[in-house]
């Protein structure tokens, strides 16, 4: 009996990959778990003059300063509140660190390949380069952000453009 | 773990080596050149064969080998030494050096190069050496080989390298060159705490010496048995570049034996060189690799050496400049956490917290001590880079037809690293200009009464926060009214009723060019401009002092470090912000009769009969619920990069040193904004840049302006249309 179950975990596991699941108002989406780095509330972010609405500035991440980016603003959200639910996902893109404020993380998954769907090729605001694909689980669709893609992406204005 | 990981300690070490071996060619005294310091030169050529040689840099290899025999000839007295025999041997240290480049960027060196320099240096060898020598090899090794010489070892070096130059290949390769003491030795190298990679590459490295006769042992310990006509000290130079020296020890077997194979334990270059650093008289005893099992085994007192050595085991480590940068980052956060602590504390009853008050109070204490020590870390003593300027100097000299000492002073300031890499650019500028324009050819000097060697001075010293950088020289002093004239003709504005400082200040004016006086050495348009921005840049800022005839002095100060700025804390709406104290002249509160419109948009302030233009803080940083009445705020006369002007925020909440951090490091450079800082609550205030703010205010108006254009201009245009 143990050996069967580690035997199909194992098997499992040579196919699937874990995912950090966020929401964003009612949508939910998920960032391959390596990315992350910690997750922590949303306080004393300092503000940014003349950097576009979603960045929503900066804050002390143990003596590193990190910018903070609201994805709900970015997406075009109608509600954004900051409360104790708001967290903050601290994620390692290449070598850079960058907070993103989501309204709440609910799990860790582990999604096989076959679960996971190629993405439709039709978000304006989201476009499908940036998604790595759907992740369809019973009822629930989440969408797998490649958030490496995402935030380094000209129009994140994260990274210093190459003309600059 | 392959062989190529060691690569970076090789070059890094054959850098310092480098370094070590112009040093003193620099300092011989041609005349009576010293034998320690032929001895160092001759040690750091062979510390380099011996590495580029494990390491399969032939040409590296076999350049050192040229030059490490020419030395060796020097080092015995038989080649004299002459000021061009000396230009030689830096010729192939630069040689030397460019070829190290091209293996650290994976090239292979230059071939032309390669030859050319091979063959001034067997060229030398043939003319020095061939009536020198005359008498053969027997003669030769016979008083080497005398009790009054110190160093066996080379003594079959000399013989055979006499012998290859004789026959007109001074290339002879290694094996020729240990000929003499051709029986091969039996020698048991043991292996302490090698894990297997390591030791299967170092047994592999002395399979090349010689025939392995048998090896055993595990990670701990492993013997590995070995016919060769190698050294003990050869192999451990071929070792010591991938492991310890304390984890080998080589040792005779029985066998066939010869007179000179030493029993040697320790030898890293970094150690000897700290050993030699920490008691000058030990130099004497001789360090490097080679000759230093000889002469220890020859003062038969190998225990003490041991010691000695040990002992200086602990002087300096090398330690990678991220690693410094995270213990620094850490000990800031220490510092913010300690400070937050602090306040709530100080916030508890004295009387029932008084063992926690004085806990937290010696913390306090404690960490400022530790950030202090960690951030001296970071600091490089001003040696790094004087130390450079010997050759230059010597060059310029001779290119110039100037005779020229260089004294250097406080070469023991320390500064840190990141700006000692900054100041060397315009220091050189400036020992340039000093070399070219200052000091007077030797005749001019006698005819003006002076000695007719020109004396040129680098100093360094600590002056309160600041470190004080100084180029001296007493050359023919600054000419005012040339100057004057220069600066009329350029369209500079100037007058003749101008103190001398503002005179001087003129040469750093972007305009002012020193067009007559090309050379080929300065004042090809790399102007002092340049010299004074860099220094700007890197916080600082320069004056010049002259007198005819008496010479000029050009002073660089410096802020010691810039990872801490002395900063003043302002406040607008609800947002902090720092500006750096040195770039605030004066605050004042604006009175409504000093204020002025201008082209509607615009506001002067008239500040002592001077109109500076005045930016809102809040308008260029979109700070909102900002004081907007402008009588409410207060201005903050700040210059930067020559323009001065009036900042308007809404409160100033004082001065405070505080730790720059870079924004770029995870964002991306802001506007108007040079980096950020952690305050005392653990959040991020900006640091304001003041030329950037400046910049920042015209674009965001001209927008603005474009804006309303845009609104307005199609009216006008129909009309004319219309007609």
């Amino acid at each position: 009996m143990t050996t069967l179950d580690s035997a199909s975990t194992a098997a499992v596991e040579a196919h699937s990959q874990e995912f950090l699941v966020f929401s964003l108002g009612e949508e939910e989406y998920a960032i391959d778990i390596l990315k992350v780095q910690e997750i922590r509330g949303y306080e004393n972010v300092t503000r940014i003059a003349n950097a576009p609405d979603f960045i929503k500035g900066v804050t002390n991440l143990r003596g590193v300063i990190v910018p903070i980016v609201d994805l709900r603003i970015k997406f075009h959200l109608d509600k954004v509140e900051y409360g104790g639910q708001t967290v903050v996902i601290v994620v390692n893109v290449g070598e850079r660190i960058v907070g993103i404020v989501v309204d709440g993380v609910s799990d860790v998954m582990t999604l096989t390949s076959d679960q996971i769907k190629p993405a439709p090729e039709f978000g304006v605001t989201l476009s499908s380069d940036f998604l790595s694909g759907l992740g369809s689980l019973e009822d629930r669709m989440l969408v797998i952000v490649d958030i490496d893609k995402l935030l380094t992406s000209e129009e994140m204005a994260l990274v210093e453009s190459v003309k600059e | 773990m392959d062989i190529t990981d060691f690569y970076d300690t090789f070059f890094e070490e054959a850098e310092e080596l480098l370094g070590d071996m112009e040093r003193h060619l620099l300092e011989l005294d041609v005349e009576d050149p010293d034998d320690e310091q032929l001895n160092a030169i001759f040690r750091a050529a062979h510390s380099i064969k011996g590495g580029a040689g494990t390491f399969g840099f032939d040409v590296l290899q076999h350049t050192t080998h040229l030059l490490e025999n020419l030395l060796d000839h020097t080092r015995q007295g038989e080649l004299p030494l002459r000021r061009d025999i000396v230009d030689t041997f830096l010729e192939a240290k630069d040689m030397l050096h460019d070829q190290l480049n091209a293996y650290r960027n994976g090239e292979e060196p230059d071939p032309e190069a390669f030859d050319r320099i091979c063959k001034t240096l067997q060229q030398l060898a043939l003319d020095e050496m061939g009536k020198s020598v005359d008498g053969g090899e027997a003669p030769t090794l016979a008083p080497t080989t005398s009790a009054t010489e110190p160093e066996n070892e080379s003594a079959p070096n000399t013989a055979s390298a006499t012998v290859a130059k004789e026959s007109g290949e001074a290339a002879a390769d290694d094996e020729s060159r240990e000929a003499p003491s051709a029986e091969a030795a039996s020698l048991t190298v043991t292996l302490l705490g090698v894990d297997g990679e390591n030791r299967n590459l170092l047994t592999e490295e002395l399979d090349q010496l010689g025939d392995i006769l048998a090896q055993a042992g595990d990670d701990d310990r492993y013997e590995v048995t070995l016919s060769t006509t190698a050294s003990a000290a050869d192999i451990e130079a071929v070792m010591c570049f991938i492991v310890d020296d304390d984890q080998v020890e080589i040792r005779q077997s029985s066998g066939p034996v010869t007179a000179d194979q030493p029993v040697s334990e320790t030898s890293s270059d970094d150690q000897e060189r700290a050993a030699a650093d920490e008691a000058p008289a030990h130099d004497t005893q001789a360090t490097r690799q080679t000759t230093q099992p000889t002469e220890e085994a020859a003062a038969s007192d190998k225990g003490k050496a041991k010691t000695k050595a040990k002992s200086s085991e602990s002087s300096s480590i090398r330690v990678p400049v991220d690693k410094v940068d995270q213990i620094i980052n850490l000990v800031g956060e220490l510092i913010i956490t300690q400070s937050m602590l602090d306040q709530t504390v100080s916030e508890l009853d004295d009387v029932n917290n008084s063992s926690l008050n004085s806990g937290v109070s010696l913390l306090q204490r404690n960490a400022r001590d530790l950030q202090e020590a960690v951030m001296s870390i970071r600091m490089v003593p001003m040696d790094y880079v004087f130390s450079r300027f010997p050759r230059l100097v010597r060059d310029l000299a001779a290119k110039l037809d100037k005779d020229i000492e260089l004294v250097t002073q406080g070469e023991s300031t320390e500064l840190d690293k990141s700006l000692t890499e900054r100041i060397i650019d315009p220091l050189t500028h400036l020992v340039r200009n000093s070399l070219d324009h200052g000091i007077e050819t030797p005749d001019k000097r006698e005819a003006a009464g002076k000695s007719r060697a020109g004396q040129l001075t680098l100093s360094a010293q600590h002056q309160g926060g600041n470190i004080l950088i100084e180029v001296i020289d007493d050359g023919a002093g600054l000419s005012r009214d040339k100057i004057l004239a220069k600066a009329q003709a350029n369209g500079v504005p100037a007058s003749e009723n101008m103190s001398d400082d503002d005179v001087w200040q003129l040469i750093f004016d972007p305009g002012f060019s020193t067009a007559d006086q090309v050379s080929d050495v300065s004042g090809r348009g790399v102007g002092m401009d340049v010299v004074k921005r860099n220094i700007q840049a890197m916080g600082g800022h320069v004056e010049i002092q002259s007198e005819t005839g008496v010479g000029t002095t050009t002073r660089i100060v410096l802020p010691l470090t810039l990872a801490i700025l002395d900063g003043m804390s302002i406040k607008v709406g609800n947002e902090i912000f720092i500006l750096p104290l040195d770039a605030v002249l004066e605050s004042l509160q604006p009175r409504d009769e000093d204020l002025y419109a201008m082209a509607g948009d615009d506001i002067l302030m008239k500040v002592r009969d001077e109109y500076l233009p005045v930016i809102a803080v809040n308008e260029v940083m979109d700070v909102p619920k900002a004081q907007t009445n402008l009588t409410d705020c207060i201005a903050v006369i700040v210059q930067g990069e020559g323009r001065r002007y009036a900042l308007l925020v809404d409160e100033l909440l004082g001065q405070q040193q505080v730790v720059v951090k870079n924004l770029e490091t995870n964002y991306r450079k802001v506007p108007g904004v040079s980096a950020a800082t952690i305050l005392g609550d653990g959040s991020v205030a900006l640091i304001l840049d003041i030329t950037g703010m400046h910049r920042l205010s015209r674009t965001k108006k001209e927008a603005r302006q474009l804006q309303q254009g845009a609104t307005n201009q199609p009216v006008p245009f129909k009309e004319v249309d219309e007609s």
